[in-house]
């Protein structure tokens, strides 16, 4: 017998207190890692913005779109290597409105700015032989030369179970009507905070049916020559357009994604507050739990110290004991909460990134399940520890 | 020179705004190797001295010196220490810790001392076989007799080898058959091993048993008919 080995008996003298107090634990870590997941992919989400790149949209509001004849001008200012553009398209499943995904209408230059963060998997050969855009990668050549042909995440591929050549049909609501896109290349997301649930199609394809060929444009994505001139760059463009019609608003592409963040307005607070309460609640209920544990065996106490265990000796016992309860049931909570959450895939239908809980949140809520063991235990400790022995064992309870 | 010298030892309690006396001025010398007999009504302070001399308490004023070591002079760690090395203690319920076998029971004072686990396990299982329980080793203290728990409390108390044995109504909780046991036990040990006894009782003839008999009433020690 060590003094290990006896606090491991004193564990097991009442089992069913101690697996119901590690299950709390376990249960408030769980919640705890889960909610800091949403956190975590929150801020993974804008991860994926890059500071080498820029997003110029309406000053007014991202649903206010901007004159394609920009686009010539933007190049122009110093600073900016390409132009490129987008826009949300918003359409629906027609069979099952509830089924979302990301729709993007793209220029023929948008997927090449693209290239590091991802790779195209699967890819239909061109029917008519054609050379592709200076920049674009060979195997997007069907691609380029259909006018209703998409590129769709390799998830949502897998997903819908899609094939190369299908025609995939999309209920417009931003831009009325029934679409028809061809599925004519798979991407995968190689920077995996990427979104691959989305489906990109032709600008041009949205510009000529959805809007009688007026040329409006969500937003322009800037690439810079040289990262460091962003600031510059930024005034310079918001400068050109400062008393137009349409005001612009330039910011740095991972800022741009921070505002789709921000538009969750303080649920990030919320979730992050809420996995706090949940842990002081549980830190209560190990506290009494340990004070109850320790009350029982007050006399017992008062025998080691007469047997020559120091204070020092119990009041470790008795915090070690705590520790180990919730460093048991705290590790397994954060444990499982990453295994869970990332098993289940989730990822908001797209509008996120998988969902994941970094190893830095499973080291936090193990963390955490050790202050609770020693705050837990801190109180009782002390008491066992600093009680007389002739009143320890004067003490039946 | 005496092993335990009680010197002038008051010990009073407060209860409230009232203070209780409990020992006053009390002195009192005991030989290395004796077996003292400590008897005297409910409240006369009989445990309180047994405390004193374990130093399990402390006096309010006096000295109290076990083995030349005066214990009023130490604390906390340094007393702890002290009594793992000099006090064994029986006490009339036993005390054995419930989720604990025999042998783990026995094995418990001598976590404190420095030793491999297997050594720890060998002089357990002496202690043990001194009180006659070696074939009981693994058994829990429900799974055992009062007289029973009351040997393996012994065996405890003796496992590393301590100066003094102090026992506060052994025999108190036992019946006849069983208390009997436990005094001849008790009397070996104090003449097969030398041990020094003192044992705090309301029966004569367990008091009977040891070499002087002590009377303690209202905080005053006499000696008794010995």
């Amino acid at each position: 017998m060590s003094l290990l080995s006896l606090v491991l008996v004193n564990l097991g003298r009442n089992k069913r207190r101690t697996i119901l107090t590690a299950l709390s634990v376990l249960v408030a870590l769980f919640l705890f890692c889960a909610l800091r997941g949403v956190l975590d992919t929150l801020e993974a989400s804008i991860r994926v913005g890059s500071e080498a790149r820029l997003v110029t949209r309406n000053a007014i509001s991202l649903i206010f779109p901007l004159p394609l004849s920009y686009q010539e001008r933007l190049l122009t200012v110093p600073g900016v290597r390409s132009v490129s553009y987008a826009n949300w398209f918003g359409g629906r499943d027609p069979v099952d409105q509830s089924n979302f995904y990301a729709q993007f209408a793209v220029a023929e230059n948008y997927l090449p700015i693209y290239a590091s963060d991802i790779e195209i998997v699967a890819f239909d050969r061109p029917q008519v032989a054609g050379a592709v855009p200076p920049g674009v990668d060979p195997k997007l050549a069907a691609f380029m030369n259909e006018r209703d042909a998409c590129v769709v995440g390799e998830r949502l591929f897998n997903r819908m179970k899609w094939k190369l050549g299908q025609t995939v049909p999309v209920s417009g609501t931003i831009f009325p009507g029934t679409w028809t896109f061809t599925v004519r290349a798979v991407y995968h997301a190689k920077n995996p905070a990427m979104n691959e649930e989305a489906m990109f199609f032709h600008w041009k394809y949205l510009s000529e049916k959805g809007m009688g060929g007026q040329g409006q444009v969500g937003w322009y994505v800037l690439e810079l020559s040289d990262p460091g001139q962003a600031g510059a760059v930024t005034r310079a463009v918001d400068a050109l357009y400062a008393n137009s019609a349409a005001a612009t608003h330039t910011e740095t592409e991972r800022a741009f994604q921070a505002g789709f963040v921000s538009m969750y307005g303080n649920v990030p607070f919320l979730i992050g507050v809420i996995g706090l309460a949940v842990v002081f609640a549980i830190l209560l209920v190990a506290a009494n739990t340990m004070m109850m544990a320790t009350r029982e065996r007050t006399a017992e106490f008062g025998v080691m110290k007469t047997l020559g265990f120091d204070d020092g000796t119990i009041f470790r016992l008795v915090l070690v004991e705590a520790a180990v309860i919730t460093f048991g049931g705290g590790a397994l909570g954060a444990l499982l909460a990453k295994l869970v959450i990332e098993g289940s895939d989730f990822n908001a239908m797209g509008l996120l990134p998988p969902m994941t809980v970094r190893w830095a949140t499973v080291l936090v809520g193990v963390a955490i399940a050790v202050v609770i063991g020693a705050a837990s235990g801190l109180v009782p400790a002390w008491q066992a520890s600093q009680r007389r022995i002739v009143d320890a064992l004067r003490r039946v309870e | 020179m005496a092993l335990v010298e009680v010197k002038n030892v008051r010990k009073t309690y407060r209860r409230e705004a009232e203070e209780l006396t409990v020992l006053d001025g009390l002195s009192l010398e005991i030989a290395e190797g004796d077996f003292v007999a400590l008897m005297g009504p409910s409240g006369s302070g009989k445990t309180t001295l047994l405390n004193l001399i374990g130093g399990v308490d402390q006096p309010s004023s006096g000295d109290v010196v076990v083995g030349g070591t005066n214990l009023t002079g130490l604390r906390g760690k340094q007393l702890a220490r002290w009594r793992a090395r000099n006090i064994g203690y029986i006490f009339q319920l036993y005390n054995l810790i419930p989720v604990l076998t025999a042998l783990q029971n026995v094995e418990l004072p001598l976590l404190l001392v420095k030793m491999s686990g297997k050594e720890r396990r060998e002089r357990a299982r002496h202690a043990l076989d001194i009180v006659g329980l070696e074939d009981r080793l693994k058994h829990f203290p429900r799974q055992l007799s009062g007289g029973q728990e009351q040997r393996v409390a012994i065996a405890r108390a003796v496992v590393s080898d301590p100066t003094v044995l102090l026992a506060d109504e052994p025999t108190g909780d036992l019946d006849r058959k069983a208390g009997a046991d436990i005094l001849t036990l008790l009397d070996r040990l104090n003449k097969e091993f030398k041990k020094t006894i003192v044992m705090v009782t309301h029966d004569p003839t367990a008091a009977e048993r040891a070499h002087r008999r002590l009377h303690l009433d209202k905080g005053v020690l006499s000696n008794g008919p010995s």
